[in-house]
């Protein structure tokens, strides 16, 4: 496949809406140039031979342990909740969603 | 008693030379005293300290002491501290005060160490200089013009002042490492998996893992066997024994072999740094190792394989911050969406956004193949370098970083020179290795670092081999003036 490494400016601004991360208007320019630069620098992988290489997730290769299907866990609802910005009735309150 | 090794310190409170309390006053008093000058602590509380402490003499008196009772050690603003501030040297946590322990602090409090307090560090650990903080930059005790070393650096900076006789940290391309090589302590990154991540704010999870850092390999060993071994919680967490840490550290070198990869020694280092390396290499020699030339062909490629992997894992680990359950939250969120992007605007600094645009970039449709998959196939490569090293040698040897401390500033509008700093750690993250940073010398007055890489699982090792070589050098045992007194 085929990597275009100068990336533009309204790709950011897409990059940045995924990652739910609002950059002001003065600061896009600046953010893209960084961007592009470790892009830039990351570009040197795409010149390896990794045919027929398994990607490695892991270090030691491991994989997922399971564990017996158990309630081990207390109900905490109440430490976890007293942190939170704002709660009522013991739920999590966000700004309106739906009309 | 604060330039105390913390085997010293065990061994004085169970003779009654000194209370947990008068060893815990002493180091509250220095950090309120000195710590202006470093910025090495985000929170310390005072009382809860001595509380701890109160109740380590009560436990030392009535004889049922554990290997830790009464030491009070720092730990890196990363690990959740039940009631303690967890702040990730970040706007998003700075209000965070978890309602539970990271398991790594359940074992020292297990373990009787008293919680001196929560160490500076870049923000969600991303960095290698501490000027990425929330709360500002840590200060090189060596000379406070010069940067620690991050992301652990106010880790570091706290142990080389004698603020604190040893502490954690987490090094996921070397955050452990540098700054021990930059305050000139000695720090382990253990094996992938040997410590425990629950509770620790995860950065790039097939990369963290916690370790001791302290003044002496020995002191190192101590806090390993605290901090070492399986976590049912943790499913990343090895199920592999752990052993007494301390029990090798006097074996004998003769015929170890030490393999020195041909591309640590190369053009990108500086000389005099180099020059103290060959030093302390020359040392191991006339303890009976025997130096073998190798090759890591796959080096050049750490630092691209490295900014893909590490930031597509930030970017998902990241994802979590959303102003909703608990940290930063923005005022008068008009809807959801505005809630969550405003919240992510205020409470991550530019290094951490980089890295979360980039690693959501390389995730993103139609670029994961060409990006995160390739990286992941290089990733073995790399690692394969290092298994086949491992055929001709026991241990592997180098420098930690370039060069010593860079001045704070130098860097830090250049995120790419930043990230070569970590050229000589970051692969041993990529392969999970183990790695130390030891104490070799001095240019400028700017401590340097021997870094030594072992076999998965081999930390027994390299605590032996810088145990050994710390018995014939006092690089460890020096101090910077400002503090000395």
């Amino acid at each position: 496949m085929v990597v275009n490494m100068s990336i533009e400016q309204d790709e950011i601004e897409k990059i940045a809406e995924l990652a739910r991360i609002h950059i002001s208007g003065e600061q896009i320019g600046q953010v893209t140039q960084r961007i592009t630069e470790i892009l830039q620098m990351v570009d040197q992988l795409q010149a390896v031979d990794t045919r027929d290489i398994e990607p490695m997730a892991n270090p030691l290769d491991a994989t997922q342990r399971l564990r017996t299907d158990e309630v081990t866990e207390s109900d905490r609802r109440e430490a976890f909740q007293a942190i939170a910005p704002a709660v009522e009735d013991g739920l999590y309150l966000v700004p309106k969603v739906i009309d | 008693m604060h330039n105390k090794s913390v085997a010293h310190l065990v061994q004085g409170l169970r003779e009654k030379q000194f209370s947990s309390v008068e060893v815990t006053r002493c180091f509250l008093d220095r950090i309120a005293a000195r710590d202006s000058q470093y910025n090495s602590f985000i929170s310390v509380d005072e009382t809860s300290a001595l509380a701890a402490a109160k109740a380590a003499d009560k436990q030392l008196a009535g004889g049922d002491a554990a290997t830790l009772t009464g030491i009070p050690i720092a730990h890196k603003d990363i690990f959740c501290t039940d009631g303690m501030r967890t702040s990730c040297g970040s706007r998003m946590l700075d209000n965070f005060v978890p309602p539970y322990d990271a398991t790594l602090i359940q074992r020292f409090k297990r373990d009787g160490a008293v919680i001196l307090g929560k160490t500076n560090m870049d923000e969600f650990a991303m960095g290698s200089s501490n000027e990425n903080s929330f709360y500002g930059p840590v200060k090189n005790p060596w000379n406070t013009d010069l940067v620690p070393g991050g992301s652990s650096g106010g880790s570091a900076a706290a142990v080389a002042a004698l603020l604190a006789p040893a502490a954690t940290g987490t090094d996921t391309g070397g955050s452990i490492r540098q700054p021990a090589a930059f305050c000139g302590i000695t720090g382990l990154k253990p094996t992938y998996g040997r410590v425990s991540r629950l509770g620790m704010v995860a950065f790039a999870s097939s990369l963290d893992q916690a370790g001791p850092m302290a003044h002496s390999a020995e002191d190192c060993a101590l806090l390993l066997n605290t901090m070492a071994g399986l976590d049912p919680l943790d499913s990343t967490s090895s199920e592999m024994p752990v052993e007494d840490y301390r029990a090798r550290l006097d074996n004998s070198l003769e015929g170890l072999r030490i393999g020195l990869p041909r591309e640590y020694f190369g053009d990108g280092l500086d000389k005099a740094t180099g020059e103290c390396i060959n030093v302390a290499l020359k040392e191991l020699e006339a303890q009976g190792a025997t130096l073998v030339d190798v090759s890591l062909p796959h080096s050049q490629l750490t630092i691209p394989t490295y900014y893909i992997i590490a930031p597509a894992e930030a970017s998902t680990n990241l994802s979590r911050f959303d102003g909703v359950r608990y940290g930063h939250r923005c005022d008068n969120p008009t809807d959801l969406h505005d809630l969550y992007t405003r919240t992510r605007e205020e409470g991550f600094g530019d290094e951490v956004k980089r890295r979360i645009l980039v690693g959501t970039y390389a995730l993103s449709a139609g670029y994961y193949d060409a990006y995160y998959k390739k990286a992941q196939q290089v990733r073995r490569l790399i690692k394969q370098d290092f298994m086949d090293c491992f055929e001709q040698v026991d241990i592997i040897a180098g420098p930690t970083t370039p060069g010593p401390a860079f001045a704070l500033g130098a860097k830090s509008d250049d995120p790419i020179a930043m990230y070569l700093e970590d050229v000589y750690t970051l692969a041993v993250n990529l392969a999970g290795l183990p790695g130390m940073s030891v104490p070799a010398g001095f240019v400028d007055n700017k401590p340097v670092g021997l870094q030594l890489i072992g076999r998965h699982f081999d930390e027994a090792r390299l605590l032996n081999v810088s145990h050994r070589y710390q018995q014939a050098t006092d690089w460890h045992l020096q101090h910077p003036a400002g503090g000395q007194s």
